[in-house]
């Protein structure tokens, strides 16, 4: 049985169905990132002053991989592009760029949440808060060094866009026996690192979920090119669509979390 | 594919390109405007929201298309751009409705 409209429009949208369905998903997907987004507002309006924080986040990291992800938007659209102008092999080119570019973006996503997960914030018996990323962590050594620093006041930790947040950044050997709490900075951490582990992990499955279809099309998927260019073709804008929107997440996710 | 067809997919490529540089601009614009003290940390806000809003007019625009796309699309995000817009209008209508004696910062 053949499934209709997959390459002709339907007369009464005037779209081939795999359109309409890629857009009802991608409104579905504007309210899930907008609930969370509104979760953020609230979180963030509703943070105590001076503990919401301020330069937690890689700045050149986050650029970086803004660019990383604005190129591969370029490399899709241009794969449709090509398909659209029948020249396959522009389109296996593009799109093994945008796949490289997703799994650089994935990369550099990792580094950033391993640097999270090795900082850890040491309450010692003393009231005094060293913070810092671990240096040794052996569960039988009698003490753990971080490099990092002593605060008294918690909120200290929190505006590092003051210049004396980066002062007296040394190896500190702490014993085990004046450790009151140890805590990395995971997601359980404070809610602004629980905002941004959950928007940006989700936002992280939508890229490797993106990638995995692409690589689909650009690998086996792409035998249908052969027999069917313009449904072929008609998937490939389907899957672009769904890339941008990612992208699109992404414009609005870099300045509100890692700039304001 | 016509010449003509053809033709047409290649302007389309010349307008794809401008766009990823003013995205590319724009993203530099967006880090340099985040380091510029204006005085009040609400416009700061306001202006990286600012250049977002015209980076996301451009891939929505250009690159999905939705500068040239059918009415059925538009019927259909106008329903999420309402829905969306309500889902704002919530948000900010709970800073007003705090329980009494609630704290707030």
């Amino acid at each position: 049985m053949d499934i209709p409209y997959t390459v002709q429009p339907r007369e009464d949208t005037g779209l081939y169905n795999a359109k309409v369905g890629i857009w009802l998903f991608l409104a579905s997907e504007v309210m899930l990132f907008g609930a969370l987004f509104s979760s953020y507002i609230l979180l963030r309006v509703g943070s105590l002053e001076g503990y919401w924080p301020r330069g937690w986040l890689n700045v050149p990291v986050g650029t970086v991989n803004t660019l990383v992800l604005i190129t591969s938007s370029i490399t899709t659209v241009m794969a449709w592009a090509s398909c659209k102008m029948n020249q396959f092999g522009r389109f296996k080119v593009f799109h093994a760029c945008t796949l490289l570019l997703a799994l650089t973006f994935v990369c550099i996503k990792s580094y950033e949440y391993h640097d999270k997960f090795t900082h850890y914030e040491i309450i010692l018996k003393d009231g005094r808060i060293a913070d810092g990323h671990i240096v040794a962590n052996d569960p039988k050594a009698e003490s753990v060094v971080i490099s990092g620093r002593y605060v008294q006041d918690r909120r200290d930790l929190y505006d590092l866009e003051v210049p004396k947040a980066h002062h007296h950044h040394e190896e500190i050997s702490i014993p085990r026996s004046q450790i009151e709490k140890m805590e990395r900075y995971g997601p359980w951490h404070n809610t602004y690192l629980a905002i941004y582990f959950t928007l940006t992990g989700l936002h992280a499955l939508h890229v490797i979920g993106g990638a995995i279809v692409i690589g689909f099309l650009w690998g086996p998927g792409s035998k249908l090119w052969e027999t069917d260019p313009e449904r072929f073709t008609n998937r490939v804008e389907i899957s672009g669509l769904f890339w941008h929107f990612v992208d699109l997440v992404w414009i609005f996710l870099f300045p509100v979390l890692y700039l304001i | 594919m016509t010449a003509q067809d053809h033709q047409h997919v290649a302007e389309h490529v010349r307008r794809y390109l401008y766009v990823f540089y003013a995205l590319l601009f724009g993203t530099l614009i967006t880090v340099g405007a985040s380091y510029i003290p204006f005085g009040n940390h609400a416009i700061n806000i306001a202006v990286a929201l600012f250049i977002a809003c015209g980076k996301a007019f451009l891939v929505a625009g250009f690159f999905m298309h939705l500068i040239s796309e059918r009415k059925m699309i538009y019927g259909l995000l106008a329903f999420t751009v309402f829905f969306f817009a309500g889902l704002m209008f919530l948000t900010v209508c709970s800073f007003a409705d705090f329980p009494r004696m609630t704290v707030t910062h």
